[in-house]
């Protein structure tokens, strides 16, 4: 872990330590939610996913879907996570008119993970590793809507029952960077493993984060907890608001209570929940209506057999095999389908030249149009096919990258583009030895000085290039003009 | 069929059989009980009758019976307790919360019962949520014992939860009932009516779509008024049900084949710890007589211990309070049943919780809130746990020894309706030897077995291993035949 000195905040008394700790809700990646058969997709009706279950009907009762126990399962293994064999669901009581049953069925005492770690890469080249302290499973609760009636709340039970599994980190993070690049990192295993779509507007993944200060070395400060934050941006102005607050408290002589506090994005303050219930009481035991949640070894181990590679494998085999460099490596992994989309792009060709191609004019011109490499208008085999076209000497680099724009706006294949164009790269040395003359004959002068100062070569090969429309092989001319000029 | 009121005096038995030999049709037998149904109104053991959906029902029947293709209850009433939800039939749990709550769907055990061709005679009148042993706590008023004392016109109480279901059946205006027991809520009644009341092993019957009182206790059974009539109801109302996740995967076996009348060479145990203070002398006699029946029948009985026994009640006013305050929370004015607005949520809470449940229901969601609250957890429910993890090993032991167990199924006979009202620490009593067998989720069964110094009738209990409710029915039907009880409550209350 590093402790980096910039990580620290400046208060009147002296230097501050932020400590973060982040829990992180991430729906399941499930046709169906966690209890019931209900349908769990985004946008619809509202209350046109809700089984009976879901809606705790009298005599209703809970059946565990095991595809979503699977994806748990599947994502302890990539947080590095210890797989608990036996875990227990309990409830949580209390009551909400958007939770039906009036408890929750969560996991408490034996969650179904246990503990684990995530390297997190940091802009500065370094990184920090998070230690996991658990996940669970657990179910979602609908959603009250209070401005769509003068008197009345309205409930739709559509996510009522989803499958989330919190993730718990250590309260390892020191700053708001850090605690970014730690969710990013979260959801890109989460996303290479398809088991939770990661998409934080939707409301796929947030978190409630957990922040104290503290002079340095001291013992932890007492925490206050934001709530339900679903962008990562967000989560980083609730840190800073909040440490600086929390600073300016201590300092004043005042004294930080545990509190829960709510973010509000609109002028980027924390202010403590209006809710009375601060002090719940959920009064948890293992649900009776569920028997324990037991794993068989072999299936476990079949799952880890078939996990994918992970962004950290990938990015250690992208500098050992392909010679990238490790902030090349880390742009690459950090979305699978950037990954994929490269290693289309490098099935046998040249891995760094498509590396440069890939991070350099492609994520450039997708950065600059906010498109996503999904949605990339150039594919993989197209970029691939480029690179080909430079690699056998068709078309010169510069001459590439005029290509490549053109590919980036209609779609097209850079061979059409090419053809259509007349761009394929002169390197005919007959025709390009006669340019050559022509100038030369045309510049006498030229050909005096060039004589006196060598690198008046540069505006021969200028001369030339503009002759023949950029397509002249840059070597070639290079070689001619040696040979008739050079000494 | 000369007589129609001939009819209800059949077992369910010999209506089968009767319906099979066309001695008389599905409608008549199910007019004969309807009638008797509307004539023992006093008694009070329906909270909703559904004559037209029961011709309805015993006309399919006789189709089916004409063409050859009878199920096993093809055309018999039944009454069906108010806890099981049934499809388009409104199911109250014998509370205000839920009054006019139609359920859209049917219970697996009411399905079961349905696809073997059982008629419904209407929505059996129980305790609140299932809460009770008398039958006093119920919305839709007590339910009445057939039985008096002699020479009394004291209403007696039928026992509970179950208590419409032992009531009616006691009555002869059902052939048979569904109960639930949760603590003694099929035994207990079935002993204070002189009816027959098994619960199965915990698992063995889906407690999907049965309203939960207490869900890892709770579990459906049936009552009638021989062990013959149990087996061929419980063959129908055992399922393994994937709905439930507490449902075990094991055969369903045909119980009434079971009862071979032979148990030479069993061993039963007798639990010393049975021998309660303060016992009546009469259950202590029935007790004896009990053992003497099955000597004669060629078993052995052996003296056992299951030392955790007077732990059991405490433990389970624990736990059953605790899992009851959790299942009642999703009744909260806001989805379905019951709403008594209020300014604001917390207040439409109060206002409908607190007039939708009776004192009892409120009684047992404050102990149970109270021992699983922080601080309190540890010292209550955990401990509790402890004791059933303990109980449930002194069964495992002491069937090493033994093949099954004898009790009395109650300390007592039926009592006075409102004697035990503002005493219920001496209701919970009522329990004392039936709780055992749900905490260990053991199969039990009561039989009626003599009548006490009053008139009343007495049940014995025969407690199994897990699973093994063979052995249990058929050492029911050696008791049943040694005891020939045959009294019957006299027939004051028809209307006519």
């Amino acid at each position: 872990m590093s402790e980096e000195k910039s990580n620290l905040i400046k208060g009147n008394t002296g230097d501050w330590e932020v400590v973060i700790g982040l829990e992180i809700h991430a729906q399941v990646s499930s046709n169906s939610k966690l209890f019931s058969g209900a349908a769990t997709q985004f946008g619809a009706e509202p209350n046109s996913q809700v089984s009976l279950v879901d809606a705790a009907m009298p005599g209703m009762l809970p059946v565990i879907n095991q595809y979503c126990v699977e994806q748990a399962v599947k994502t302890g293994l990539g947080l590095g996570a210890k797989i608990n064999r036996v875990s227990v669901f309990d409830r949580k009581n209390y009551f909400y008119p958007d939770l039906p049953q009036g408890y929750q069925i969560s996991q408490f005492k034996q969650p179904i993970v246990g503990e684990g770690e995530v390297i997190v890469d940091l802009a500065d080249g370094t990184s920090v590793i998070v230690g996991i302290e658990r996940l669970h499973l657990e179910q979602d609760a609908g959603k009250s809507i209070h401005d769509l009636h003068p008197k009345q709340s309205l409930v739709d039970l559509n996510r009522s029952g989803i499958a989330l599994m919190e993730i718990v980190s250590r309260p390892d993070l020191r700053s708001s960077e850090q605690a970014g690049a730690y969710m990013r990192k979260v959801r890109t295993i989460v996303r290479y493993l398809g088991t939770c779509d990661g998409n934080m507007e939707q409301g796929s993944m947030r978190a409630d984060v957990n922040v104290s200060v503290r002079k340095p070395g001291d013992e932890l400060g007492t925490r206050c907890e934001m709530k339900n934050i679903n962008s990562i941006r967000f989560i980083q102005q609730s840190i800073e608001y909040e440490a600086r607050r929390q600073i300016e408290v201590i300092e004043n002589g005042g004294v930080i209570e545990q509190q829960t506090r709510l973010f509000d994005s609109k002028n980027g303050e924390t202010r403590p929940m209006r809710s009375k219930e601060e002090a719940h009481d959920y009064r948890y035991f293992p649900d009776p209506d569920l028997l324990p949640l037991a794993l068989d070894e072999a299936w476990i181990d079949d799952l880890k057999a078939k996990l994918p590679e992970l962004p950290d494998d990938k990015k250690a085999r992208y500098i050992s095999d392909f010679g990238l460099s490790p902030y090349d490596a880390s742009v690459l992994v950090s979305e699978r389908e950037r990954a994929d989309f490269f290693e289309a792009v490098a099935s046998g060709r040249d891995a760094k030249l498509s590396a440069n191609w890939v991070t350099g004019s492609l994520f450039a011109a997708l950065k600059k149009e906010g498109v996503s490499i999904h949605d990339s208008k150039v594919s993989a085999s197209d970029l691939g096919e480029l690179i080909d076209l430079i690699s056998d000497q068709t078309i010169s680099g510069r001459i590439a990258k005029d290509v490549f724009e053109l590919m980036f706006e209609s779609g097209r294949p850079p061979r059409e583009i090419v053809e259509e164009q007349g761009l394929t790269q002169v390197t005919d040395t007959g025709a390009i030895e006669s340019e050559i003359d022509k100038i030369i004959a045309a510049n006498p002068d030229k050909v005096e000085q060039v004589k006196e100062k060598p690198r008046m070569m540069g505006w021969f090969v200028g001369q030339v290039m503009q002759a023949t429309g950029g397509k002249a092989n840059p070597q070639v001319v290079n070689e001619i003009l040696q040979k008739k000029l050079g000494h | 069929m000369s007589d129609l009121k001939e009819l209800t005096e059949l077992t369910l038995a010999s209506a089968r059989d009767g319906l099979r030999n066309k001695d008389f049709t599905a409608v008549e037998l199910t007019e004969a009980h309807i009638t008797a149904v509307e004539e023992a109104r006093v008694l009070n053991c329906f909270v909703k009758e559904t004559p037209d959906k029961a011709l309805e029902m015993a006309k399919a029947s006789d189709e089916r019976i004409a063409k050859g293709e009878a199920r096993d209850l093809d055309g018999l009433p039944i009454g069906m307790k108010d806890l099981f939800c049934t499809d388009g039939i409104e199911t109250t749990a014998g509370s205000h919360i839920l009054e006019g709550f139609v359920p859209q769907y049917e219970s697996t055990v009411s399905q079961n019962l349905w696809n073997d061709g059982a008629v419904l005679l209407g929505k059996l009148n129980l305790d609140e949520f299932a809460m009770g042993s008398s039958n006093e706590t119920s919305f839709f008023g007590n339910v009445i014992n057939p039985w008096r004392r002699a020479g009394d016109d004291t209403p007696l109480v039928p026992g509970g939860s179950s208590g419409g279901s032992s009531s009616s059946v006691a009555a002869r205006i059902a052939l048979a009932a569904t109960g639930t027991d949760t603590g003694g809520s099929i035994r207990q009644p079935a002993a204070f009516t002189g009816i027959v009341g098994m619960k199965p092993t915990y698992g063995r019957c889906s407690r999907w779509g049965v309203v939960a009182f207490a869900s890892s206790l709770d579990q459906a059974g049936p009552m009638a008024r021989t062990v013959r009539d149990v087996a061929i109801m419980l063959k129908s109302m055992a399922s393994f049900d994937p709905k439930d996740s507490t449902s075990v995967d094991c055969a369903v076996p045909d119980y009434e084949k079971a009862l071979t009348g032979d148990i030479k060479g069993l061993k039963i145990g007798i639990p010393k710890e049975y021998r309660v203070d303060g016992m009546p002398t009469e259950i202590e006699k029935l007790w004896q007589q009990g053992i003497e029946w099955l000597h004669a029948a060629g078993a052995k009985t052996v003296d056992v211990s299951l030392p955790h026994t007077k732990y059991a009640l405490p433990a389970y006013y624990i736990v059953a309070p605790a899992e009851a305050s959790s299942n009642l929370a999703r009744y909260d004015g806001v989805k379905f049943g019951l709403r008594e607005e209020g300014d604001d949520i917390q207040a439409m809470y109060e206002n409908t919780r607190g007039s939708g449940f009776g004192a009892e229901v409120k009684r047992r969601v404050l102990i149970g809130t109270y021992v699983l609250s922080a601080g309190y957890y540890d010292a209550y429910y955990l401990k509790a746990q402890q004791v059933r993890t303990c109980i449930a090993e002194n069964f495992r032991k002491v069937f090493t020894e033994c093949d099954a167990i004898l009790t009395p199924t109650t300390p007592s006979a039926a009592f006075g309706a409102g004697e035990k009202d503002n005493d219920p620490l001496s209701m919970y009593l009522n329990d004392v030897f039936t709780v055992t067998g749900n905490l260990a989720g053991l199969p039990g069964i009561s039989i009626p077995s003599g009548l006490s110094s009053e008139g009343l009738p007495l049940g014995l209990q025969v407690l199994g291993k897990p699973f093994d409710e063979e052995q249990v029915l058929r050492i029911a039907g050696v008791i049943e035949d040694a005891a020939g009880f045959d009294a019957r409550p006299q027939n004051w209350w028809s209307a006519k």
